[in-house]
């Protein structure tokens, strides 16, 4: 079946998700959409799924205009959807699961198991899935998990699968078998479109390649496309922002990681045997593709996670905080920018005053014994309002009502204004409109400037290049090449896509 | 004239607060929550049963049996709880409105308590065992220990806090160190601490009375131990309100005014962010388990201190659940728990008087248990009144979240 997307676009409020995307996937085709997070991607078939409406722009399956209403209309029309996270009852069988929804009935409306299981057979031995039918889900991994989704959505006759980050979630054993089960699916004639942000994959399973990026179409690649090729489409070629910096005059050490290891929380090493230096007045750029280990690596330098193995060390201006609680690294001087600020940054229900004292409960400017301070949190909120220029009506309006980058301003403005020597800067700009980009990214160099040790952990290439005095790129745990501010993109995309010197 | 359109919009806001918010939603609950009581009076009477027989014919008999009824059973209810118009003399006549405040009391500490633990997003089902691991403190303290008054009194009180914040702290740091759900945990306790309790009632070198004979019931607390009386020997009232008011206040501060608030409520809606800000999560547990099973030690001294008699292992009243529906209708605050307390003790006191005019007083406890459905399912209410939807997110709306959206308190 050839799906056909033509000029959908999506807004949110001001934001526009996809920009008059067109996409065509040819039957038994593997099409790669590839983008970062954010880049519209998951907007992009949730809209084919028909969870989303778009606003302009239509579907059609083989040439015939679709109309969904609902994800019922778009599976009756044969589109069958992997999400990222699993939609299987884990006390149920793999049969119970598949047939979940459409079961085979016998009279009297009695189940006929016996018939769930055979479709789950024939399916699994079709393609060498190796799924027991009357396996519990609870008791499967996650690899098999998602076979069991593939075979719920192949008995519905999806023609068209949709997996959206299949290989998050997955071991790399467990993703080059699903690379293998994903071109035996296209040998027999389903299309499959593979959402990622791993080149490595793309460019093993891939037939076609299209790129998406702050919700346009940037371009298309065959997968003999070189990798550095593929990272700069992805991270963008054109300077969005130029930022006006001095060079740098780099102090003392403030930040030492020595032979770090952490573990994800599937118990993988995320981060491998990783040591770098910070100085004072200078930014460190960690530059990256998403999930090679720099928000392990981040939780880590937090206190949020403790360090695997023991020949691990970490020192904040010579005093040792390997493992340190995240209390005491905050005391210790060190501001944190979460990458996700809704879940780590900020309580939504709190108001902006509220938020601006979250991490400074204890003894601070904020308290007085035991008591909250109200007269000198409501004047430093307005004061920090003032500066940061965080748009809202008052200091008590609750952080949920703003937008995304006054929400993060508050969360700048918290880390901020508090005494720090090292500043950990996670996406300080992802989700964030190009007015508060440019006001953040002012900011961190003004921190440089005032002799703090910045680290910035950025996927974007363009900030990681306004911003940085250093770049050190990781890949799969490891930092493989440390460089300078002018390194050309293609360097740096070779570097990120694992291509050492 | 801009001053008067100052005063305008803030009137328009409080409306909107108010329709939008918890306070309409809790009277109309309440409101519905008396009319389904109403309706199990009128069907449980026998002469409106009777009328139906005839109803096409006469139906003004029904009618009149229906509100004669209600009105009978809702009127011995006012009298017993607030001001019986029948006494002879003032004193008399406002007695029911100090039993109101005499059995709101205990209601409302423990109301406190349970309150503070949907406040963090736990879910304290254990007011019944924390009551009475408080009573076997002060129950030991009152009746095996001697010192001097007001001291003794002190003391005990002190006991009985202490010995409910242990059980509750016990549950705190089972969870934080197991990953044990505090649902399951509490609700065992509550078995383990009412037999652990008549074990001790049972054994005259422990707690027992050493006059009873088998049955399981303790001393009366010794007379330094008692609450005094508030309001002289004619009335029960005792002290136990004056504590239960300072719960409401020092409740209040602490989770308002103070940074050990600041930090539970943080807890209590983002746990992840809170551990990014540097606070330990499992610790905040234990303590907000220890601090709210703390408020309901009031209670369980108030039980055991109020009285000059001896306690039995049915001595907890109940509290430790009501406290759950005290704590709903309160909406989780102070001063909502406060009035919540008052209005279920208010049942209390009025329940005898409904039974003697032939009302049963299982009545009240429909009506409590409709008051408490409607404001925990308040979809169901605004369905029928149409009412918006409510625009602010309070504890209470997180706990619901939590319990009607993601199917089960986390």
């Amino acid at each position: 079946m050839k799906l056909e997307l033509c000029g959908i676009t999506k807004r949110f409020g001001a934001l526009v998700a996809n920009d008059a995307i067109d996409l065509v996937i040819e039957p038994g085709e593997i099409h790669a959409l590839l983008g970062e997070n954010g880049a519209g991607k998951s907007t992009l078939m949730n809209v084919l799924y028909g969870l989303y409406t778009a606003d302009e722009g239509h579907i059609e399956l083989d040439g015939v205009k679709q109309n969904f209403s609902g994800p019922g209309d778009a599976m009756a029309a044969g589109i069958g959807m992997v999400h990222q996270h699993f939609m299987l009852i884990p006390v149920f069988t793999v049969a119970e699961n598949v047939a979940l929804g459409h079961e085979p009935t016998k009279a009297l409306g009695i189940m006929d198991l016996a018939t769930a299981r055979k479709n789950v057979i024939e399916i699994s031995d079709r393609f060498g899935f190796n799924v027991d039918p009357d396996a519990l889900i609870e008791d499967l991994p996650v690899g098999v998990q998602q076979r069991v989704e593939i075979i719920k959505a192949l008995s519905r006759d999806a023609k068209v699968l949709v997996l959206d980050e299949p290989t998050a979630v997955l071991t790399p054993q467990e993703t080059d078998e699903l690379m293998e089960i994903m071109r035996q699916l296209a040998k027999s004639g389903t299309s499959i479109v593979f959402i990622t942000h791993k080149l490595r994959e793309v460019k093993a399973v891939a037939d076609r390649i299209t790129v998406i990026r702050l919700g346009k179409v940037v371009g298309t690649a065959q997968p003999d496309a070189s990798t550095s090729e593929l990272a700069s489409l992805m991270v963008g070629r054109e300077v969005m922002l130029t930022v006006d910096k001095k060079l740098a005059t780099p102090g003392k050490v403030v930040l030492e990681v020595d032979h770090v290891s952490v573990l994800d929380d599937r118990l993988q090493k995320a981060v491998n045997d990783v040591s770098f230096q910070v100085h004072e007045g200078e930014i460190l750029a960690l530059a990256g593709v998403q999930g090679n280990g720099q928000t392990e690596l981040a939780e880590f330098l937090l206190g949020l996670r403790k360090p695997w193995g023991k020949e691990g060390k970490s020192s904040l201006n010579g005093k040792e905080i390997t493992n340190a609680t995240v209390r005491q690294s905050l005391d210790s001087g060190l501001g944190f920018i979460p990458e996700d600020r809704k879940t780590d940054g900020l309580v939504s229900e709190f108001s902006i005053a509220e938020n601006l004292m979250l991490n400074s409960s204890y003894k601070s400017r904020f308290t007085k014994g035991l008591n909250i301070n109200f007269a000198a949190r409501k004047k430093i909120a307005n004061e920090l309002i003032e500066e940061f220029d965080v748009r809202t009506p008052s200091a008590e309006t609750p952080a949920s009502k703003l937008s995304g980058g006054n929400q993060q301003k508050v969360v700048v403005a918290r880390e901020l204004s508090r005494e720090i020597k090292l500043l950990i800067a996670s996406q300080p700009t992802r989700g964030v409109d190009v007015g508060s980009i440019e006001f953040i990214h002012e900011r961190i160099i003004a921190e440089r400037d005032a002799g703090k040790a910045v680290v910035l952990i950025s996927t974007e290439l363009d900030e990681v290049l306004a911003l940085a005095d250093r770049i050190a790129v990781m890949y799969r745990g490891k930092i493989v090449g440390v460089v300078g501010p002018t390194t050309s993109r293609e360097d740096l995309g070779k570097l990120m896509a694992g291509v050492t010197a | 004239m801009s001053d008067l359109n100052k005063t305008d919009n803030m009137t328009s806001q409080v409306m909107k607060e108010i329709l939008s918010g918890g306070l309409l939603r809790t009277v109309i609950a309440i409101v519905l929550g008396f009319l389904v009581g109403a309706i199990f009076m009128i069907g449980s009477n026998k002469e409106f049963v009777e009328s139906l027989a005839y109803i096409f014919a006469r139906p003004g008999d029904a009618f009149s049996a229906a509100a004669a009824v209600v009105g009978d059973g809702y009127g011995a209810l006012f009298k017993g709880s607030i001001y019986n118009f029948d006494a002879d003399t003032f004193e008399k006549a406002i007695r029911p409105l100090t039993e109101t405040l005499r059995l709101g009391a205990p209601l409302i500490a423990a109301g406190l308590g349970i309150g503070l633990t949907f406040r963090v997003g736990l879910f304290n089902i254990g007011g019944t065992g924390q009551l009475i691991f408080g009573m076997i403190f002060a129950t030991y303290v009152a009746t095996r220990v001697e010192l001097p008054m007001v001291l003794h009194m002190v003391v005990a009180l002190i006991a009985g806090i202490v010995g409910a914040a242990l059980l509750g702290a016990l549950v705190g740091f089972l969870k934080a160190r197991t990953g044990a759900h505090e649902v399951i945990l509490t609700i065992m306790m509550n078995y383990i601490a009412l037999y652990f309790f008549t074990f001790l009632m049972r054994n005259p070198d422990l707690l027992q009375e050493s006059r009873a004979t088998g049955n399981p019931k303790a001393d009366a607390a010794a007379e330094t131990a008692l609450f005094p009386k508030l309001l002289g020997d004619s009335y029960s009232l005792h002290w136990g309100l004056i504590f239960a008011l300072i719960a409401v206040v020092v409740f209040w501060w602490l989770m308002e005014r103070s940074t050990i608030g600041f930090r539970l409520r943080m807890v209590g809606f983002n746990p992840d962010a809170a551990r990014a800000a540097g606070i330990n999560v499992e610790k905040t547990y234990i303590l907000a388990m220890a601090l709210s099973a703390g408020f309901v030690g009031v209670a369980a001294a108030n039980q055991s201190l109020g009285v000059a008699v001896g306690v039995t292992p049915s001595a907890h009243a109940n509290i430790g659940f009501d406290a759950i529906t005290v704590a709903l209708l309160g909406g989780s605050s102070g001063p909502g728990i406060l009035l919540a307390g008052l209005l279920f003790g208010a049942f209390k006191a009025g329940s005898p008087s409904m039974q003697v005019i032939g009302v049963s007083p299982e009545v009240l406890g429909i009506v409590q248990g409709a008051i408490v459905l409607f404001i925990a399912a308040p979809p169901l209410i605004r369905a029928i009144f149409r009412l918006p939807k409510p625009q602010t997110t309070n504890a209470l709306g997180e706990m619901r979240r939590r319990i009607f959206v993601k199917g089960g308190a986390k």
